[in-house]
């Protein structure tokens, strides 16, 4: 169901994400587990959110939910002025490979492919032509910086060349939002950094990032902090952290 | 949806998961192989051995029809009026009476009491021209009733004439000096090998009426009735039943018709389902080796449950992720049909040497290896991938 929202308020940016008392139910035999407790939230275009809490916070729901690889219990979610609901899992496909673009702890490289296939899958998902898909793949290979290593195999690259590929892959359709699931968790602090600093040169071209961490300081890279805590959700500055 | 790139992309995964399972993905083609293999051998080895068998009996006679009558007190066989009645019926174009004795033969000194003579007519060698295999057939100027040239067979010439010259010798046939003009092939027929005798001496061919002359009633038992091509051969065996029912007075008990074509037709029957049932029996592997193939997905399915939500994530429909699989189990088994095929084909070459049959290889059964094995693919690798692609991306994310 897509019911396109008109009231949408101008500010900074165009709003692309609204959440309204978002509530995520889990049944555990005769118990019911609430992971999520009404959760409200808004972002705009162009902003770099970090959503910041502790494992059992319930903010890896809260990212399937945005990612759209599950739907809320209850609430109303809106991406760029779609209301997510009960979508069959072709329609939640296609709106994941429209807007979302994944960014994961532990890269999620296909092994047996290349770099380049790798970043070329979401773009074959997303029916592009041959001839521009893999030109697109190239540059956004180029983009972070992996020029000469294009037809390494994930094997053959270090963790944080592992994690450029997978931005690569995460920015080739040019997705409404990056949905970045503790990014650096699985580098070394020099290699998460250069990470970070990827994510601000992204952010700086306008794309809008919303990361998933538990990490204070990788989240302090973020112009804007909400924290999660037991289901509830916070708008908080690193004083609070 | 199925646009080429998908198809490309899953094409080239299923190999490239094909060979980083080789030992796994070769036991699971095991299955295939083998149903495929035996499916193609069978059809191929009967197929060879039927059209063997088919050759065989066209040479004996396709469009030729065999009366047999047997004597009885009011009629000791047909008359030379009755077969002109025969010749009669539409779509005759000739008859070859065979008028058959045992009689004693002379070459040289040596006496052969038991010769096998047939009297044939010139007509009959236009239709068996092969089987001369040195010197001439009979002519219409051997027809008359005093010229004495007769053929001898392969046997003949082995028991009595062995070391001589045969064409141009002389030898007593029932008495009379006959001049051999020709050698005949020995019947390899069904026919041939149903009258051997090792008591005969061999066989000797006189002209018909010189025969008829020996056995001394002028009536034939055994008259062979060629059909134009162009005629319905069951319509002409009709009408020939009909003319012969008036000959003997509706008494239908002392003549048969025997049609060479409604044999052949019956043992064409008789090969299909043979070939049929023996497929069959084979399919059963087959059935075997696709439920190798679904135990085999299936594990690829669950061993790849990541990869599965890690594509989901990207944007891959479920309907994307049920046609990669579902092309990994065709292009397994499709593999394995290509190898069962290519062994099937083996098998029936060897086995054709073997039984000295021609081997001819059948475009239909390859096509049906393949038929069969993509159709094993994807009713087999349905389920595996229809689960594939109904796996909840969040699970299949969290899986290790």
């Amino acid at each position: 169901m897509i019911r396109e929202r008109t009231d949408m308020v101008q500010n900074t940016g165009e709003e692309i994400l609204r959440m309204e008392g978002i509530t995520k139910e889990y049944e555990m035999g005769d118990e019911v587990s609430v992971v999520l407790k009404g959760i409200d939230l808004s972002v705009r275009r162009g902003e770099f959110l970090a959503v910041l809490g502790p494992s059992g916070s319930g903010k890896s729901t809260l990212m399937n939910i945005i990612g759209c690889l599950d739907v809320p219990t209850a609430g109303s979610y809106w991406l760029h002025g779609k209301l997510i609901a009960d979508e069959d899992q072709t329609e939640l496909a296609r709106i994941r490979s429209a807007e979302i673009g994944f960014i994961f702890q532990s890269f999620q490289l296909l092994q047996r492919q290349s770099a380049f296939e790798n970043v070329e899958l979401p773009l074959i998902y997303a029916n592009m032509p041959k001839k521009q898909r893999q030109e697109r793949t190239r540059e956004m290979l180029i983009r972070v910086g992996l020029e000469e290593r294009m037809y390494h195999m994930p094997n053959q690259l270090s963790g944080g060349q592992q994690q450029r590929v997978a931005i690569a892959r995460a920015i080739a359709t040019n997705p409404t939002i990056l949905l970045a699931d503790e990014p650096t968790g699985a580098l070394d602090q020099k290699t998460g950094m250069q990470v970070m600093q990827l994510f601000h040169e992204l952010n700086d071209e306008g794309r809008t990032i919303i990361m998933i961490t538990h990490d204070a300081k990788i989240a302090s890279h973020a112009s804007r902090i909400v924290r999660i805590l037991d289901g509830n959700i916070s708008e908080g500055g690193l004083e609070d952290a | 949806m199925l646009s080429l790139a998908i198809l490309k992309q899953s094409l080239s995964m299923a190999l490239q998961n094909i060979k980083a399972n080789k030992m796994r993905s070769f036991l699971t083609m095991l299955g295939i192989i083998i149903g495929v293999a035996a499916v193609i051998g069978l059809i191929t080895i009967v197929q060879s051995v039927s059209n063997q068998m088919m050759g065989e009996f066209s040479n004996l006679g396709a469009g030729t029809l065999n009366i047999s009558t047997r004597a009885s007190v009011m009629k000791e066989g047909l008359s030379e009026t009755d077969m002109q009645l025969l010749m009669e019926v539409e779509g005759v174009e000739g008859l070859s009476p065979t008028v058959a004795l045992t009689t004693s033969s002379v070459a040289g000194t040596e006496v052969y009491e038991e010769t096998s003579v047939e009297g044939k007519n010139a007509l009959f060698f236009t239709h068996n021209s092969d089987s001369i295999i040195a010197g001439r057939a009979f002519s219409e100027l051997d027809m008359s009733g005093d010229t004495y040239v007769c053929i001898v067979d392969q046997n003949y010439v082995k028991n009595a004439l062995l070391g001589k010259q045969v064409l141009g010798a002389e030898i007593l046939v029932h008495g009379y000096r006959y001049t051999i003009v020709g050698i005949q092939k020995n019947s390899d027929n069904l026919m041939g090998f149903m009258t051997d005798n090792s008591e005969l001496a061999g066989t000797i061919l006189v002209p018909y009426k010189n025969a008829l002359a020996m056995t001394g009633n002028g009536f034939v038992n055994n008259v062979e009735v060629y059909v134009e091509p162009q005629a319905d051969i069951s319509r002409v065996e009709t009408d020939l039943r009909a003319v012969l029912k008036n000959i003997y007075n509706e008494n239908t008990d002392f003549f048969s018709i025997f049609n060479m074509s409604s044999l052949m037709d019956m043992m064409n029957d008789v090969y299909s389902m043979m070939g049929g049932l023996l497929g069959g029996i084979a399919s059963i592997a087959l059935v075997v080796g696709g439920i190798g193939i679904m135990n085999m997905m299936l594990v690829s399915v669950s061993e790849r449950t990541k990869e599965i939500g890690l594509r989901k994530a990207l944007g891959a429909e479920p309907a994307r992720i049920q046609i990669q699989f579902l092309i990994e189990s065709i292009v397994l088994s499709m593999v394995g049909g290509f190898i069962g095929i290519l062994l099937g084909l083996l098998i029936a070459a060897v086995a054709a040497q073997m039984m000295d049959a021609k081997f001819a290889i059948s475009g239909g059964a390859i096509l049906l290896g393949f038929g069969f094995s993509a159709g094993v693919g994807i009713i087999f690798g349905w389920m595996p991938a229809k689960r594939a692609s109904e796996l909840n991306p969040i699970d299949a994310l969290r899986a290790e």
